[in-house]
């Protein structure tokens, strides 16, 4: 059970509902081939640092999730069909990364109660 | 010939770069994981066109400037850093 983390960026024409659909498609790949969502984050509409198919922003979303590395390769060609998504990376989260992660989330937390 | 060689006075002493010893800032404060995600950190390893400073200015040691590289690779691939810019800071 290895930990993963993976980002993902859409298209900024979506509206929220076909956002939130698109999350809940690849938590249900996740889930459905054994893997456990650990936390999600999205950061919401960001300015790209370069234009990505003629866009200059996008949705950025990120999943952090535990299981086999074989999701890994349903979650990408997942990736790769759908069209709304402009670009993703999946990273192999080793121990210093996990302690990393849970770090962050406790003083985003705390910044979030401030 | 040789006198006027000698005769040269400066206004004042020429500063001579005084040698500050490099550390490695990773080792220092222990820092174990670079993240790719915030590119605010990784700016400090980016001159001005975006390009990856190299370990004889910053000092790192090798292993965290791999970190470092690959981190700065990854933000790159996901547009959180541009490959190449004219005015970063």
């Amino acid at each position: 059970m290895n930990n993963y983390e993976t980002v993902f960026i859409a298209t900024p024409v979506l509206n929220d509902a076909q956002l939130s659909e698109l999350v809940g498609k690849f938590r249900g790949v996740i889930t459905e081939n054994g893997g456990q969502i650990v936390s999600q984050e999205d950061w919401g509409l960001r300015k790209l640092a370069y234009p990505i198919q003629k866009k200059s922003t996008g949705f950025y979303f990120l999943l952090q999730f535990t299981g086999e590395g074989n999701i890994i390769e349903k979650l990408e060609t997942q990736y790769n069909r759908d069209e709304r998504v402009i670009r993703f990376l999946t990273f192999k989260m080793d121990k210093h990364a996990v302690e990393y992660a849970e770090k962050r989330r406790k003083n985003i937390n705390t910044k979030k109660e401030e | 010939m040789a006198q006027n060689q000698t005769e040269i006075r400066y206004l004042n002493p020429p500063t001579v770069e005084v040698k500050k010893k490099k550390y490695c800032r990773f080792k220092k404060n222990g820092i174990k994981y670079i993240d790719y995600k915030d590119g605010e950190f990784l700016k400090k390893f980016l001159n001005e066109q975006g390009r990856i400073l190299p370990r004889r200015l910053t000092g790192t040691s090798q292993k965290y400037q791999k970190k470092v590289a690959t981190a700065v690779k990854r933000a790159r691939h996901l547009a959180i850093l541009p490959f190449v810019t004219d005015l970063m800071k």
